[in-house]
């Protein structure tokens, strides 16, 4: 372990000296104490030790219930969230930003609910809803919108590890793939209690088959959600040893239920004990175990639809530790169980996991992790949420909650959140609803000098985030404020046009790429299909989710091939193109109108006056050099601003 | 310089040299700029160093020999046992069956154990250069080179399957996600180029058939990864300005948008619209330097004619190595490859499918060799004459070797190649770092197991990045909680390969 990691300073950043401050506090010096000495000696702990340390780490304890704490400047506060935020500016004498102007404040809402700016008509509604309660009916339109479950999906997908093909040589395409793609997008759409999204995930098929009253629709629905382990790899390669590609199934299987759920590298005791975690190998082929049961089988489910699913082998084959990671070293004989670590997170009265001789399965596995380690889940689940909408996780190592990872900068923030996510029923929609409602949320995201130096990353938050737009926003919101998009929800995957050059890259005889034509191409990006060995261009170049392993959070680059792809990608200047179309360059009054209209469709405001008069000598200078093209010049430069790029 | 980049290199250096997730997000760009002055001051403190972090990170090392690389990647599996690593009683016992203690343990994709026999290579081997290496006689152009050489005649792989086996010998794990050696390197060093990305991958033959994953960045920031140029006309998509839109038009558009974006800056306050504005005029640069880069009709004739990027395959046909047009394009990748180099590209890759022969070894084999070996060793000589080679790593590489046995895989009437051979295999390196002249490691006299000094595709890697001064126990980065290397969990520098 790297004796850095644990330096006090970074371990007691971000908690607040109040109550549930100090018992974290407390923890963390028993923490210490325990791995000091070992830390000291520049050795790696030993199971042993790293088992009692874990013993006290915040992520692997109960949930506390925080008490909301007291603020002075109590007018600011809409949402409990504000509180906990607001708590600890006062405490370090920081004041919050004022609100968003009202422009970039349903920009921004409506990025990060439905990924896709507002319609002029939206925005009109909203600056002229001056009525209590204006706020909350916005974001109850956005969340009830089918939209928003492309948008959050989409969040799912990236930890789902989400393809249409294979991978690896041959890369085959997996033709149903999107039935489950659209599972997810539904099962957000209507809000489905995140624990029983996780049971249908973990062992949709296995809860069909036991239910004998489910209706069928219902059990077509669970077959179709267990396809997220049919997202795995396998390697299609002639003369592949299919024992070698099963024992890797099976490891991703248990790595990325691990990190998905449990935001834990659990993949690291792969090979051996984990080195910074109390988790042996033996624990993790205990995980392993579970999926040993589980055989691959397609089932066609409804019109003509299949659904990549399993079924439960009668009798599942012995599983072996893997020496070293190393399945042709097979080991100790192991059965499914659970990981000891988490075994005091929920009072013994209220887990639902039986022990005894019966052999534990997928079911049971689903269960342990809405129950058992309950905590834990909602701790990862609001996380995720926290950082979709912040752009940076209460936690800021969403693959690590385990003793490495960072802690949390609202630490009793998380707590809140987790407790109350658990206590309502599980709902995203209600979670994320606590959160934008938020006066935190709603503030301006401008940077204050003032606080540069002291919080450079804005881990306080005295001011909301700039983020840039994801992959998909930046393609969907470019193709919508041209009125190219296709609104339409779901169904199968478009191929985008791809350079010829990318297609023969990834064509080593065993797949072909053919270009769709017509509308279908202005579909949204999650309905882009994904061909693992060849990602996107487009999309990869700003950094789309790699689709090979669970992806917890991605990079936000910024670099010169999007410059490039932004300025001359077709699909970007026939949007330019188009929009240009509309721009009257001949007579001033009517241009002055256009660039106010233009500049107010993308951007959500009106242009200042120095903007305005910017982008009218602009159009008049293009029209000097090149006749009839000053309105596509406009077009294109305000679809390259760095403010259409981010979301403020 | 604008007001802008003062503030920008004022307040954000750490920022930027950070690889965070925000930022321009990595090293390169951070180098490009300064390159360019636009990151002030402080200036870092050798002119090597491309940053603060970089700096501090080379600190902790040693000296570099090597600048850049160029990676020669021959897609498929190339047969040492014919090209590299001559087995004169392989081909006394071709025919018979191998003994019981060799095929026991081994496991191959297509062949059949019970009755495969051994395969002899009938193909002559000369000695070349002052040191006399052995190398195939369909060789004679990198033979020639064979002072400047180190084979390797003991290299091992887990891989036997090519994509894992690609992945392992290009990003140090046969699992997808983790970045290639490029991108390591240009994390550790940043680009010395200021208008083209520190990573190029050129592509000849048939298609790869991992696509673009060996040249991913994985974790690392996506600027790292490896950038596909073709080989003739506009080398990066999207580089060149759309039909109809005038060159002037163009440029009076990004004035507006600088002037624009920095409106904004002043607004918001956001230093990363600064780096977005710094793209923008890297983009416009590289409109200007890519096209010149790949107009090899600069070149004076008798270096396109020693690279032979006009050649034509007389006659040859062969779908494995790409058909004819092949010639063409491995000529001209190596010539682009010097020519990237010069312009300050960290590293290089030209990768050539396929050597994938599992039959028609003959034919096919001598077809590849009449695609490379010309422009590869035109290339080591080139950059030799023109004081390049020292600072410039050149490698052969493949994912594995070929089997001393003949493929009687089901439903081959005969036996016409080899299959895949992970436990001994030939590559080679030459130029920045290493001793040339000489041959390390051998196999038994069957060209089967690894005989003595044998070196795995981590020891190679860890060899590569300290040629480039880089400790591959210290060049790390911390993704989803762990300390990840180029070399994973093992491998150690090979000392007697070094100059």
């Amino acid at each position: 372990m790297h004796p850095d990691s644990l330096q006090t300073s970074r371990v007691f950043a971000g908690i607040p000296a109040t109550g549930a401050g100090w018992r974290r506090i407390l923890a963390t010096l028993a923490f210490l104490s325990l791995l000091g000495p070992v830390l000291a000696a520049g050795r790696t702990p030993s199971q042993a030790e790293l088992a009692a340390a874990g013993g006290t780490h915040w992520a692997f304890a109960p949930l506390t219930a925080p008490i909301l704490p007291r603020v002075r400047q109590d007018e600011w506060v809409r949402t409990p969230v504000d509180r906990f935020i607001l708590a600890r500016l006062e405490q370090d004498r920081i004041r919050p930003s004022a609100p968003a102007s009202r422009e970039v404040a349903l920009r921004r809402l409506s990025l990060d609910l439905i990924g896709l700016p507002p319609s002029h008509a939206e925005m009109e509604c909203w600056l002229n809803d001056r009525a209590p309660g204006a706020w909350e009916r916005q974001v109850d339109r956005l969340l009830a919108s089918p939209h928003f479950g492309e948008r959050w999906g989409r969040h799912w997908l990236d930890l789902a590890r989400y393809a249409d093909t294979s991978g690896y040589q041959v890369d085959r395409e997996r033709p149903w793939a999107w039935v489950y793609r659209d599972w997810v997008i539904g099962a957000v759409n209507e809000d489905v209690p995140f624990d029983e999204f996780t049971r249908l995930q973990i062992a949709g098929d296995l809860l069909a088959q036991r239910s004998p009253g489910m209706a069928p629709e219902k059990i077509r629905a669970a077959q179709v959600a267990a396809g997220f382990h049919r997202m795995t790899l396998k390697n299609h390669e002639d003369g592949a040893d299919p024992l070698e590609d099963a024992a890797r199934i099976g490891v991703d299987r248990a790595a990325s239920t691990g990190l998905a759920w449990l935001g834990l590298t659990v993949g690291c005791a792969q090979c051996h004990d984990h080195k910074y975690d109390p988790l042996t190998q033996r624990e993790f082929f205990q995980l392993y175990a579970f999926f040993d049961a589980a055989e691959e089988q397609d089932v066609e489910v409804g019109s003509g639809t299949t659904a990549y699913t399993f079924s439960q082998r009668t009798s599942p084959p012995v599983t072996r530790i893997h020496t070293r990671g190393d399945f042709r070293r097979p080991g100790d004989v192991v059965a499914p169980a659970f990981p000891a670590v988490f075994q005091r997170m929920v009072p013994r009265d209220r887990t639902v996991v039986a022990g005894g001789s019966r052999r534990l399965d997928r079911a049971d596995l689903a269960d342990w992790l809405v129950t058992n380690v309950a905590p834990l889940t909602a701790r990862v689940a609001v996380n995720q949420v926290w950082l979709h909408l912040f752009g940076r996780g209460l936690v800021a190592t969403t693959e690590d909650f385990g003793l490495r990872g960072e802690a949390p900068s609202h630490p009793e923030l998380l707590e809140w959140l987790a407790s109350e996510f658990i206590r309502t029923g599980w709902h995203r929609k209600e979670l994320i609803r606590w959160i934008v409602c938020s006066a935190t949320y709603r503030q301006a995201s401008v940077e204050r000098p003032e606080l540069v130096a002291a919080d450079p990353a804005n881990r306080r938050l005295a001011r909301q985030n700039r983020l840039r737009l994801d992959a998909e926003v930046l393609r969907d919101s470019t193709l919508e404020v041209a009125g190219l998009l296709q609104h339409d929800v779901g169904g199968k995957s478009f191929r985008p046009v791809m350079p010829e050059d990318v297609k023969f890259l990834g064509t080593a005889g065993a797949w072909t790429w053919v270009d769709d034509a017509g509308p279908v191409l202005f579909r949204r990006s999650l309905y882009s299909f994904a061909q693992r060995t060849v990602p996107h261009p487009l999309l990869a170049t700003f950094d789309q989710a790699g689709t090979s392993e669970v992806c917890t959070r991605r990079e936000r680059s910024n670099t010169p091939l999007q410059s490039l792809t932004l300025l001359n990608h077709p699909l970007f200047v026939e949007a330019a193109e188009t929009l240009g179309k509309s721009v009257r360059t001949g007579e001033a009054g009517r241009l002055a109108e256009d660039v106010d209209r233009l500049f107010c469709r993308l951007l959500g405001r009106g242009p200042t006056a120095a903007e305005r008069t910017r982008l009218m000598r602009l159009v008049r200078e293009v029209e000097r050099v090149q006749p009839g093209a000053g309105g596509r010049v406009l077009a294109q430069t305000l679809l390259n601003l760095d403010e259409f790029l981010n979301r403020e | 310089m604008t007001p802008d980049f003062q503030s920008l290199a004022q307040r954000t250096r750490r920022d930027f040299l950070v690889s965070g997730s925000r930022g321009i997000g990595g090293l390169a760009l951070a180098a490009l700029l300064d390159r360019d002055h636009l990151l002030a001051s402080p200036k870092p403190a050798s002119p090597h160093a491309v940053g603060a972090a970089a700096a501090e990170r080379l600190r902790a090392h040693f000296a570099p020999k090597a600048k850049n690389c160029i990676f020669l990647y021959m897609e498929g599996g190339v047969s040492q046992l014919d090209l590299f690593d001559p087995k004169p009683r392989l081909m006394q016992l071709s025919g018979q069956k191998p003994p019981d203690s060799f095929t026991q343990k081994a496991r191959f994709p297509f062949i059949q154990k019970e009755s495969a026999v051994l395969f002899g290579s009938p193909h002559p081997f000369r000695r070349y250069g002052r040191c006399g290496m052995e190398l195939s006689q369909w060789l004679p152009s990198i033979g020639a080179c064979a002072d400047d050489i180190a084979l390797v005649r003991s290299m091992h792989t887990e891989a036997f399957n090519h994509h894992p086996g690609e992945l392992l010998m290009y990003c140090g794990s046969m699992m997808l996600g983790r970045p290639s050696v490029g991108s390591w390197i240009n994390y550790a060093l940043g680009s010395e180029s200021q208008n083209l990305p520190g990573y190029v991958v050129l592509t000849a033959g048939r298609a790869a058939s991992g696509g673009t994953t060996m040249f991913s960045s994985g974790f690392l920031p996506s600027n790292l990864a490896g950038v596909v140029f073709r080989d003739r006309g506009e080398p990066v998509r999207d580089l060149a300005n759309p039909p109809g839109w005038s060159a002037e038009a163009r440029h009076l558009g990004l004035d507006a948008l600088r002037d624009l974006n920095g409106m904004h800056r002043r607004a918001v306050g956001d230093p990363e619209i600064s780096a977005r504005i710094a793209s923008y005029e890297l983009a416009a640069r590289m409109q200007l330097a890519a096209p010149e880069l790949t107009d090899l009709d600069r070149e004076p004739a008798d270096v396109r004619a020693a690279y032979g990027v006009d050649r034509n395959a007389g006659g040859l046909t062969t779908y494995r190595g790409g058909g004819p047009d092949a010639f063409k394009s491995f000529g001209r990748n190596c010539l682009m490859a010097r020519r990237l180099v010069e312009r300050g590209v960290r590293f290089v890759a030209i990768h050539h499918a396929s050597w994938d022969h599992h039959n028609d070894l003959n034919s096919d084999l001598e077809f590849n060799c009449r695609v490379v070996d010309q422009p590869v060793g035109a290339l080591l000589r080139d950059l030799k004459q023109r004081g390049l080679l020292d600072e410039t790593l050149v490698v052969w590489a493949s994912e594995f070797g070929r089997t001393p046995l003949g493929e009687n895989r089901p439903g081959f009437a005969k036996v016409t190649g080899r299959d895949h051979h992970p436990f001994a295999f030939s590559m080679w390196m030459a130029g920045g770092g290493i001793r040339g002249g000489q041959v390390y490691g051998a196999t038994d006299e069957l060209g089967w197991n690894i005989e003595r000094d044998a070196v795995h595709v981590n020891d190679f890697h860890a060899t590569l990045l300290h040629c480039f001064g880089l400790d591959h126990e210290r060049l790390t980065y911390r993704y989803q909680g762990r300390d990840f290397r180029l070399t994973d969990v093992a491998g150690s520098v090979v000392r007697p390969l070094l100059a």
